[in-house]
């Protein structure tokens, strides 16, 4: 049964092998949608888990091998799901990398790659989705920012500039899409348990954990929820929004 | 319909070039170009593009889009999309 109302929309989730875009494809798939699932890396993994979303809720999941650093790689994805569902409704635009480093510290490298797959990647997406949502009458597109874009955090320059990017896009581009009834939003993640946490040394995870006044490390199913909710037309109203799903972390 | 007059609908409608059809005022589609005809505007190019990938059934390059400055322009970028312009 259909908590969100998702039955036959088409979702694509970038960064969808792990974590919280993971927790998205499988909650949206239970829901009713298509989902086609973007991934770098192998495509066995990928596509043994688009298999496992469809004999799990019998709609059609597509797996698609895509870094999104790569404009051809991008365009690929949209080109191939509109081929095979004729439409797109949602867009979870998660795909995204850790930078960690001091001031001081942190090669050009590693900034590039950041912007790169972070910021421009995003934008990459949000591109080719809308184009694709304008000629279906609209859509929502889902963007994922951080806690550290809107508070910052001490070793995060790189990774805060860059998911406080994600807020500049999504307030822009939920301005210019309104009227082809696009809706554009961004959620803001506090600390999830997810794998880009779990090589963090202990001491940082218990101090984390402290500042969090519901008490938990957030699951990658809480975000996940929230996703959902943006996606559904039970958020018709809402554009331009930054939801924190955070436990009312503070740093 | 060949595709070229496919096109040229497409233009057509997508500037609103049909109100000055049969009389001196009448536009050559084929002679629009992206700014110097008044109605071909940023907005009305992306308006523009959709309604070329829905006739054509095609999804056109960003960099494609940008270089789209004519209607020439656009027969070029639709041949290199396997859509047959009879060029």
């Amino acid at each position: 049964m259909s908590t969100w109302g998702l039955e036959g929309r088409v979702a694509i989730v970038t960064g969808a092998s792990r974590g919280i875009g993971w927790a998205t494809a499988r909650l949206m798939a239970k829901d009713g949608a298509h989902v086609v699932l973007v991934s770098r890396g192998e495509s066995g993994p990928l596509e043994a888990r688009a298999a496992e979303l469809e004999t799990q809720s019998g709609c059609k999941c597509l797996a698609i091998v895509a870094d999104v650093a790569s404009a051809t790689d991008v365009g690929n994805v949209y080109k191939r799901a509109f081929a095979e569902f004729r439409r797109l409704d949602v867009l979870v635009n998660n795909a995204g990398m850790l930078c960690d480093g001091l001031v001081g510290m942190i090669s050009e490298e590693r900034i590039a790659r950041a912007l790169d797959v972070n910021l421009a990647g995003s934008i990459r997406n949000l591109q080719m989705a809308a184009r694709l949502m304008g000629r279906t009458g609209g859509g929502s597109i889902i963007n994922m920012s951080s806690i550290m874009g809107t508070r910052g955090g001490a070793g995060q320059v790189v990774y805060s500039t860059t998911k406080a990017g994600i807020i500049g896009m999504t307030l822009a581009a939920a301005k210019e899409l309104a009227p082809k009834r696009i809706r554009v939003n961004a959620i803001a993640p506090g600390y999830i348990a997810t794998d880009m946490i779990r090589g963090l040394p202990e001491e940082i995870q218990r101090a984390r954990l402290a500042a969090i006044p519901l008490g938990r490390i957030g699951d990658p199913e809480d975000v996940a929820k929230a996703i959902l909710f943006l996606a559904s037309d039970h958020a018709a109203y809402i554009t331009g929004q930054v939801l924190g799903v955070d436990g009312g972390m503070v740093i | 319909m060949s595709n070229r007059e496919r096109l040229r609908r497409v233009f057509r409608e997508a500037f609103e070039l049909d109100s000055g059809a049969g009389t001196e005022f009448a536009v050559d589609v084929e002679k629009t170009a992206y700014r110097a005809t008044p109605e071909w505007d940023s907005v009305r190019h992306m308006q523009l593009v959709a309604a070329i990938e829905i006739e054509f059934d095609v999804m056109l390059e960003t960099d494609d889009i940008l270089n789209m400055s004519s209607f020439a322009k656009a027969m070029e970028i639709l041949e290199r999309s396997d859509v047959d312009m009879g060029t």
